[in-house]
């Protein structure tokens, strides 16, 4: 159209933008937490992760000036918060649930705390790859400005699914997961597996936290996670413990949260609070439909606390 | 029956209230070493509403012998309620200043029935004859400054095309959306405004999609009315748009983006309520003011404000200032279902109570409030 508009074209194109720009905090939460639940423990405490990350790698960015660098320090400080969890969770009659909550409460406090002074500078971002330079419609051209770290994480996705099928610590998290007894049996420290995926699944998470400070929406502020980490943990029950489910999960939570903004801007303006609830009626939908009274969640880790 | 914490509570507030009332009695002005209470619904450093607000606060804490508590993030619930009972009985404070809209009804009325001889001073809410007499409530007429970012925003835009990114259909919301787009369409009348509900204060991932969305639909200058706009504007002029600040001067976010922005101006205010206290004449119940009292202010022109631009926007503020004042909402006012809101020939000044309850969108808004 002569004016730069696309019209109702916008509410696709949204909800294409929304699902890769949004999405990379869930899928690297839930790809962490599912490596972590795998191995036979929750940890709640990611939307903490989630926050200490974003806020960690814009003060890193800011200080340094290097965008990556940040996102190192938000995976390092995920790491430590991951093993902080596993560490206190080893002690005997340790309820996993609790310390994460406890950390979530720890972590966003903490990044609050630390983060005071970084809320008006603006730090180096992460760089964006232009995939719309086929198209001359700037609209596309902006939806197509994809951040490295949404591909590692889409690529990230299979590889976890084939890692836990055939490699061997892939097997070993889930040996830990499924029987505890069993993995001792082989002569490996259940505490010791847990801790390195718990380990792992907070440097992702932290990783993902730095996507929400350096790119989307692209500076720290104390509203910036406003409980994504909790969704994205929500998300891999849903997920059912699996990375390419997770991914897919991931996407469709993104788009979601591009619908109620994408309607109003092309004029379907009645009920924007519904359309702005898209993410969560979509979780309680899913849920509903696929939860049964009659047994446990399928591929649910045995030795989860939630379903032993 | 839990006596432990009942005793001890009860103890400090008694203790408190019979100093304070000693107090209160002796001293018929503030004297030296005052405390003043400040609460804030957000982050007090948030670039925007609360931290406004903070800055009034730290205006306030220069002056000798007045001492500030402050606390952040205090929900609108009664959780302010027991912030103000232990700023009064834990420190002693005789000036209160709950800053968040929904702190007013029913919570700061029933702390202000309980502590009579206390005052306490609200932002934004509606004191009415009802009211207790200790209790007050101002603002600021922010919609003028709004008024002028619209002149700007219609004289800059391209498209024609402005785009709003709100929080909540409340009426101090609506005014502003509806002042910027008076403010456009007084200089180019095929202006629109798209507005956008992210549904709270601080959501900045819907902020951000909100922001992408209105410029997928070819608006090319923004404004917001969120508590932290910096992620409007940092988003906006990322892809290129033009974008008019919101409650403090956010240009150094965005240099060449900025045009200008409604800025509020408690540092000017809340000294100004100190002395009205220490001169014994008191702050009036139903305090609000505009450009021409200094409440609010506007920011510096950006470099990419055209002379025309600047010039309307000049003249705009020179009417505001001026001694007979400037009403924004004239008679004949239309909103954008095509009711008429103002019947023909009452214009509504800035001091009319009406427009504090506003419910519409003009003419030349898309969106609407439900």
């Amino acid at each position: 159209m002569a004016d730069g508009s696309i019209g109702l074209w916008t509410v696709p194109l949204a909800v294409l933008g929304g699902a890769i720009r949004v999405s990379t905090p869930f899928l690297f939460v839930s790809l962490g937490e599912c490596i972590t639940e795998r191995s036979g423990r929750i940890n709640l405490g990611l939307e903490g992760t989630l926050v200490m990350g974003a806020m960690s790698a814009y003060g890193i960015s800011y200080l340094t000036g290097s965008p990556w660098l940040g996102v190192l320090a938000a995976g390092i400080t995920g790491a430590l918060l991951g093993a902080l969890h596993a560490g206190i969770c080893s002690l005997p009659r340790v309820n996993d649930v609790a310390v994460g909550i406890a950390l979530m409460l720890f972590g966003t406090g903490l990044a609050f705390y630390l983060g005071k002074p970084l809320i008006e500078p603006t730090a180096p971002r992460l760089p964006a790859i232009d995939f719309g330079w086929w198209s001359d419609i700037p609209q596309v051209r902006a939806a197509l400005r994809i951040n490295v770290l949404f591909l590692i994480g889409v690529v990230l996705a299979p590889i976890l699914y084939w890692a836990f099928r055939i490699t061997r610590w892939g097997l070993l998290i889930r040996t830990a997961g499924e029987s505890s007894d069993a993995a001792r049996a082989m002569g490996h420290s259940v505490l010791l597996i847990r801790l390195r995926a718990t380990m792992v699944g907070g440097f992702l998470a932290g990783i993902g936290g730095s996507f929400l400070s350096l790119f989307y929406p692209g500076s720290w502020n104390e509203g910036l996670s406003s409980g994504q980490g909790i969704t994205a943990v929500a998300l891999v029950i849903f997920a059912r413990w699996d990375p390419l489910l997770c991914l897919w999960a991931s996407l469709a939570f993104g788009g979601a949260a591009a619908l109620g903004p994408a309607l109003q801007s092309v004029g379907v303006t009645s009920g924007y609070h519904l359309f702005n609830a898209a993410p969560y009626i979509l979780t309680l939908a899913i849920m509903i439909i696929t939860c049964s009274p009659k047994r446990t969640l399928t591929g649910a880790p045995a030795e989860l606390s939630i379903t032993r | 029956m839990d006596f432990g914490r009942i005793s001890r509570r009860h103890l400090l507030q008694g203790g408190a209230a019979l100093t304070l009332g000693a107090a209160a009695g002796a001293r018929p002005a503030f004297a030296a070493e005052t405390t003043i209470g400040f609460i804030y619904v957000g982050s007090r450093d948030d670039y925007g509403y609360n931290q406004a607000h903070a800055q009034g606060a730290a205006a306030l804490k220069k002056i000798p012998g007045l001492k500030v508590v402050e606390e952040e993030k205090v929900p609108e619930t009664d959780a302010v309620e027991k912030t103000i009972e232990s700023m009064i009985n834990l420190d002693g404070a005789t000036l209160l200043f709950p800053t968040s809209f929904g702190y007013y009804n029913p919570h700061m009325i029933k702390m202000a029935t309980k502590y009579p001889k206390l005052r306490f001073e609200h932002c934004g809410g509606l004191w009415t004859d009802k009211d207790p007499k200790n209790a007050g409530s101002y603002f600021g007429y922010i919609d003028e400054a709004q008024y002028i970012s619209g002149i700007v925003a219609g004289l800059t835009s391209k498209s024609g095309k402005l785009g709003f990114v709100a929080a909540k259909p409340i009426p101090q919301v609506l005014r502003n959306i509806n002042a910027f787009t008076l403010g456009a369409k007084s200089v180019n009348p095929k202006a629109t405004t798209q507005v956008i509900f992210t549904g709270d204060w601080s959501m900045p991932v819907k902020e951000a999609e909100a922001t992408n969305s209105l410029i997928d639909q070819g608006v090319d200058v923004l404004t917001c009315h969120v508590d932290g706009p910096k992620t409007m504007v940092e988003n906006a002029a990322r892809r290129g748009a033009f974008v008019c600040g919101y409650h403090t001067n956010q240009s150094a976010l965005a240099p060449k983006a900025y045009l200008t922005g409604a800025e509020w101006n408690w540092e000017a205010l809340y000294p100004k309520f100190v002395k009205m206290i220490a001169a014994g004449e008191g702050i009036p119940n139903f305090y609000r003011g505009g450009l021409k009292e200094e409440i609010v202010k506007t920011s510096p022109y950006g470099e990419a404000v055209s002379a025309e631009a600047r010039k309307a926007a000049d003249e705009a503020k020179a009417k505001f200032l001026s001694a007979e004042g400037f009403a924004i909402f004239k008679g004949g006012l239309v909103d954008n279902k095509g009711k008429t809101v103002i019947p023909a020939g009452t214009d509504r000044g800035q001091k009319d109570p009406e427009l504090e309850k506003m419910d519409y969108l003009v003419e030349g808004v898309i969106g609407a409030t439900s």
